[in-house]
C-alpha cells in the first residue's frame, strides 16, 4: 500500500530474552478505521508503545506519511501528527479541564482551528472547562482523554482501550464520538477488547497473539479465522 | 559534614601518601588499605540494607534511613552506657522497637503520599524532613557531642603476618554479612518473605492471591527500619558517632543500592565492598577529605551510563 | 494581578527598599534584610525546577556555595567589582546544573534528587580540597567600607540582592504564565502525557535546572562579602537546602507567590525563634513545618488560602 499513512514494518520487541513483538507488519491507509485485538498479553499494548515512541524498537521500521518515525522521541512524534491515548487515563490533574487540552495545543497544536471550548463541546464536556480532571466520572476521563489526543490535531489517532471498564451506553457514547473524528478526516486505530465495538467500528481488523500478527482483514472473515478462535477459545 | 571514617588500617601505614614514597608503596600497604576496605564495604552493606529493602524493592525512597542507623547508635550507647549490654545484643534489642516505628512510619507515608496517587515531590520532601528532624532530636536531647561505646573487642586486632585486622572492623563485616543472609533466606524462603519479594515485582498478583499489598509493605518497611538499628550498633562499634554523621551515609547507601542494581542484595553487597575498597585505598593514599565525595563518583556515571547498576537491572 | 499591577509592584517595591534604606541608619536592618532577600531568591529559584517540574533539589547548597566560590576565586585573582561576580557565579552554577541535568534527567525523578544530595557532598570535597579558595580553613574576604553607589557596602549588597529578588520572582512568574509553564505543569503531572502531548520533556527539565541553578548561583556570589570570611562547612550548610526546601512547600509551590511567602514567613520564624529560645531549635521548627506542611496541608498556605476562599463561594 503505497499511500499508507502509517506503515510498520517487521517490527520486532524484546525484553531481554522475551519476543513480545515478532515481526510485525501492518499498514493504516489515509482515513481508515483499523481494529487490533487479541488476548491478554498478545503485544497489543507493547505494539502502541512501540509506535508511539514509548518504548524503542528492537528491529524493523515505523513511517508515518512517508517519513521514518522510529527513533524519534514521542513528543516529536506528536508533533508530526500521531497522538495516542492512553489505557487508563493519565490526565494532568493539577490543570484544568481546558489547561489539559491547551497543553498539546501549544506543544503540538499543528495549525489546528479548533478552540479548546470547541473540542469539549465535541467530546461532550462543554460545562466542564473549569473543573479539575479529579473531579470527573470514569466516563468523561475518557473523553478528556481523547479531546486532550485531539488538540494535537493529529493525522492518526492510536486509542489504547477508550472504552474499557464502562457501561453500555457509554460505551456507545465513545464509539459515536471515534465515528464522528473519523469522519472529520482523523485515521483511527482502536485497540479494543470490546468485540461488540470493535466490530462495530472497525473497517478492517488485525488480531495479535503472543507477539504475533495472525489475521489482518475484513472483520467478519478475522473472526471466523481458525488462529483468532484458537487464541480466544481456547484449543 | 564530612567526617571521614576512621580507616581500619594498621597503626604503622598511618602517614602513607603519596608525597612520602620516591618509590612504589609498600605492598602490605596497599593490602591493608584493600583488607579494611573489604571491612568497611561490608559495614556500608549493613547501611544500604534498608535502601535496598526500602527504596529497591518497595520504591519508597527513604532518605531519612541513615539517621535512623544514627538513631541506632544513639540507643546502643544509652543501653551500653547505662547498662553494660554488648553493643551487638543492644543493635539485636532495639529492633523491636524499630520495627513497629517503621510500621508506623510507613503508614504515615502510606495515607499521606502513596494512597493520594503518585507524589514524588512530597514524598521526597517528606523523608528529607524527617531525616532533619531525627537530627534536631538528638542533639537537642543527647548534645552534639561524639559519643562512643566499651566493649572487649574494640581497639584488639588479628594479626595475620603484615596484615592487622582490628576486631572494631572485623565484628561490624561479620555481623552485617550474617544480617545480609538471614534477609536473603528469610526473603526467599518464607511465605512473608515471598510475599515481599511478590510486591516489589508485581502489585497486581499479590491482590489476586487476596494479600494486602499496603500490609506487607508495612511489614518491609518495618524491616527496613529495623536493620538501621543493626547498623547504628555496627556504626558506633566502628568509630565514635554524633548526631549530623547519617549524612554521610546517604550518598554512599544509595549509590551502593543503584549500583548494585536496585534490591539486590548480593549486587548491592558487591558495590559496597567496591565502594569501601576505593575509600580505603584514596584515603590512605591521598587525602581522607575525598573519601565522601568517592560514592558520588561511581553514582553519577553509573546514572548516566548503566542505569541496570553492575548486576544489570532495569532501573 | 495583573501584568501591569504586578510591575508596578515589583519597581515600587524596590523603590521603597531602597527608600527605607536611606532613612534607615542602623546596619542590622540590612544583614537582616539581605537574609530575606537571600531567602526570597532560593526559595524562587528552587521552585522554578522543585514546583513548576517537580524534580525536587536537594543541592540547593551545592549550587550556592559555588557562586560563592567562584566570587572568592575570581576577586582573588582581579578584584572584579560586584556586579561581574554574580554573573559568573550564575554561569558556573548554570553550567553545572546543566552538566548533572543532562547526565541524570532522562531517569525518574528520584534519581536526580539522589544525584543532588551527592552533587552537594562531592562539591564540598572540591572546595574543602581547594586551596587557593582557603580549603578547609575557609577564606577571609575583605569587604569595602563603602559601596560604589554611597552608603555603606553592606547596604549596597542589599539593593543587590533586592533587585536579583524581585527580578527572579518576575522571571518565575513569567515562566509561569507562559508555554514553558504549562510545559512544566504537564511533567509534573505526567511525564508520559506531557511526551505524548507534544511536550519536550528533557529539553524543558534542562531549561529549568539551569534557570534554578543560574539563580542559586547569583544568590551564593554576594555572600563572600556579607559573611567576610567563608569556609565550607557554612558555606555548604544543610540549613540552605532545608529552607529552600521548606519555604515553597509551606508557602504553596504551584505559583510564584508560594515561595516568597514561605521566605518570609519562615526567615522571621526562624529569626524569633534564635532570639527567644535556640538555635538548635529553629532548625527544628522549620523541619517540623515543613512536614506539617506536606502531610496536611501539600498545597501550602496559597492552597489553604483558595479552599478558604473557594469555600466561601
Amino acid at each position: 500500500m503505497s499511500d499508507a499513512l502509517l506503515a510498520v514494518d517487521g517490527l520486532t520487541k524484546r525484553f531481554g530474552g522475551f519476543t513480545a513483538l515478532n515481526d510485525i507488519s501492518v499498514s493504516v491507509g489515509q482515513g481508515e478505521r483499523l481494529g487490533l485485538i487479541g488476548p491478554n498479553g498478545s503485544g497489543k499494548s507493547t505494539f502502541v508503545n512501540c509506535i508511539s515512541g514509548t518504548l524503542p524498537i528492537d528491529q524493523g521500521s515505523v513511517t508515518l506519511g512517508g517519513a521514518r518515525i522510529d527513533g524519534l522521541a514521542p513528543h516529536q512524534r506528536t508533533r508530526l501528527g500521531l497522538a495516542r491515548s492512553f489505557q487508563l487515563p493519565r490526565p494532568f490533574g493539577s490543570l484544568t479541564v481546558a489547561e489539559n487540552l491547551r497543553v498539546p495545543m501549544l506543544y503540538a497544536g499543528r495549525g489546528g482551528t479548533d478552540t479548546e471550548a470547541e473540542l469539549l463541546e465535541m467530546v461532550g464536556l462543554g460545562g466542564k472547562a473549569q473543573q479539575r480532571p479529579g473531579d470527573l466520572t470514569q466516563v468523561e476521563m475518557r473523553k478528556l482523554e481523547l479531546a486532550r489526543a485531539m488538540a494535537a490535531s493529529p493525522r492518526l489517532l492510536v486509542a489504547d482501550e477508550a472504552m474499557a471498564g464502562l457501561s453500555n451506553s457509554e460505551v456507545d457514547e465513545i464509539l459515536v464520538l471515534l465515528l464522528r473524528l473519523n469522519e472529520q478526516g482523523v485515521t483511527i486505530v482502536l485497540i479494543e477488547h470490546i468485540m461488540r465495538a470493535v466490530m462495530a467500528f472497525s473497517q478492517r481488523l488485525v488480531c495479535l497473539v503472543a507477539g504475533r500478527k495472525v489475521a489482518d482483514g475484513d472483520p467478519q472473515d478475522v473472526i471466523r479465522n481458525d488462529d483468532v478462535l484458537k487464541a480466544y477459545l481456547g484449543e | 559534614m564530612t567526617q571521614p571514617l576512621r580507616l581500619a588500617h594498621a597503626a604503622g601505614h598511618e602517614k602513607n601518601k603519596w608525597g612520602d614514597y620516591d618509590r612504589m608503596p609498600d605492598p602490605s600497604a596497599i593490602l591493608n588499605a584493600v583488607v579494611a576496605g573489604v571491612l568497611l564495604g561490608g559495614f556500608y552493606a549493613a547501611v544500604a540494607l534498608g535502601i535496598a529493602i526500602a527504596f529497591g524493592m518497595l520504591d519508597i525512597p527513604n532518605l531519612s534511613h541513615p539517621a535512623f542507623v544514627v538513631m541506632g547508635a544513639f540507643a546502643t550507647w544509652v543501653l551500653n552506657s547505662t547498662f553494660g549490654i554488648d553493643p551487638i545484643v543492644a543493635g539485636l534489642l532495639m529492633t523491636g522497637p524499630f520495627f513497629i516505628l517503621g510500621v508506623l512510619l510507613y503508614r504515615l507515608y502510606h495515607t499521606c503520599f502513596e494512597s493520594r496517587g503518585e507524589a514524588p515531590l512530597q514524598g521526597l520532601a517528606f523523608f528529607f524532613g524527617i531525616l532533619f528532624i531525627t537530627e534536631v532530636v538528638l542533639v537537642l536531647t543527647a548534645g552534639a557531642d561524639y559519643r562512643s561505646v566499651q566493649a572487649d573487642y574494640i581497639g584488639v586486632s588479628l594479626n595475620l603476618g603484615s596484615l592487622t585486622l582490628p576486631f572494631r572492623m572485623l565484628v561490624p563485616f561479620v555481623v552485617s554479612i550474617a544480617m545480609l543472609f538471614a534477609l536473603q533466606q528469610f526473603l526467599t524462603r518464607s511465605f512473608t518473605g515471598r510475599a515481599i519479594l511478590a510486591v516489589s515485582q508485581d502489585k497486581l498478583a499479590l491482590q489476586l492471591m487476596g494479600v494486602s499489598p499496603t500490609r506487607i509493605k508495612a511489614l518491609a518497611f518495618g524491616i527496613s527500619i529495623a536493620t538501621a538499628a543493626v547498623a547504628g550498633s555496627l556504626l558506633i562499634i566502628i568509630q565514635p558517632v554524633e548526631p549530623s554523621i547519617g549524612r554521610d551515609f546517604i550518598g554512599r547507601a544509595f549509590a551502593a543500592v543503584v549500583l548494585g542494581g536496585m534490591g539486590s542484595f548480593w549486587g548491592m553487597l558487591i558495590a559496597s565492598i567496591i565502594l569501601g575498597i576505593t575509600e580505603s585505598i584514596v584515603s590512605d593514599m591521598w587525602n581522607p577529605s575525598w573519601a565522601p565525595a568517592i560514592a558520588f563518583g561511581f553514582l553519577l556515571p553509573t546514572l548516566a551510563f548503566r542505569s541496570g547498576g553492575l548486576l544489570g537491572r532495569k532501573l | 494581578m495583573s501584568n501591569l499591577r504586578f510591575w508596578a509592584c515589583g519597581l515600587l517595591l524596590v523603590l521603597t527598599g531602597w527608600l527605607l534604606g536611606r532613612l534607615v541608619s542602623n546596619e542590622y536592618a540590612f544583614f537582616a534584610g539581605y537574609s530575606v532577600l537571600q531567602y526570597i531568591l532560593l526559595a524562587t529559584a528552587w521552585n522554578i525546577l522543585g514546583g513548576y517540574a517537580g524534580y525536587v533539589n536537594f543541592g540547593t547548597a551545592a549550587f550556592f556555595a559555588l557562586g560563592a566560590y567562584v566570587s572568592v576565586a575570581l576577586n582573588k585573582m582581579y578584584a572584579l567589582p560586584l556586579p561581574v561576580l554574580i554573573v559568573a557565579g550564575g554561569v558556573a552554577s548554570g553550567l553545572v546544573g546543566l552538566l548533572m541535568g543532562s547526565l541524570t534527567l532522562k531517569l525518574r525523578g528520584v534519581f536526580f534528587s539522589i544525584a543532588t544530595l551527592a552533587l552537594a557532598i562531592v562539591s564540598q570535597a572540591v572546595i574543602t580540597n581547594w586551596e587557593y579558595v582557603g580549603g578547609a580553613s575557609g577564606a577571609y574576604v575583605l569587604r569595602p567600607r563603602m559601596g560604589p553607589l554611597g552608603g555603606s557596602y553592606i547596604e549596597y549588597l542589599f539593593y543587590t540582592m533586592l533587585v536579583m529578588a524581585v527580578a527572579a520572582v518576575a522571571l518565575a512568574r513569567t515562566i509561569e504564565r507562559s508555554k514553558v509553564g504549562y510545559g512544566l505543569s504537564a511533567i509534573r503531572d505526567d511525564e508520559l502525557a506531557a511526551e505524548a502531548s507534544g511536550v519536550p520533556t528533557l529539553k524543558l527539565k534542562l531549561l529549568a535546572t539551569v534557570a534554578s541553578g543560574t539563580l542559586m548561583g547569583m544568590a551564593g556570589a554576594p555572600l563572600p562579602f556579607y559573611v567576610a570570611y567563608l569556609d565550607p562547612p557554612s558555606a555548604f550548610n544543610l540549613a540552605y537546602a532545608v529552607n529552600t526546601i521548606a519555604m515553597p512547600l509551606v508557602g504553596g509551590t504551584g505559583t510564584w507567590i508560594g515561595p516568597v511567602l514561605g521566605a518570609i514567613l519562615l526567615t522571621v520564624v526562624q529569626e524569633t525563634a534564635m532570639v527567644t529560645i535556640s538555635s538548635a531549635a529553629n532548625l527544628l521548627i522549620v523541619g517540623l513545618l515543613m512536614v506539617g506542611f506536606i502531610t496536611l496541608a501539600p498545597n501550602g498556605i496559597v492552597g489553604m488560602v483558595r479552599s478558604l476562599r473557594e469555600g466561601r463561594k
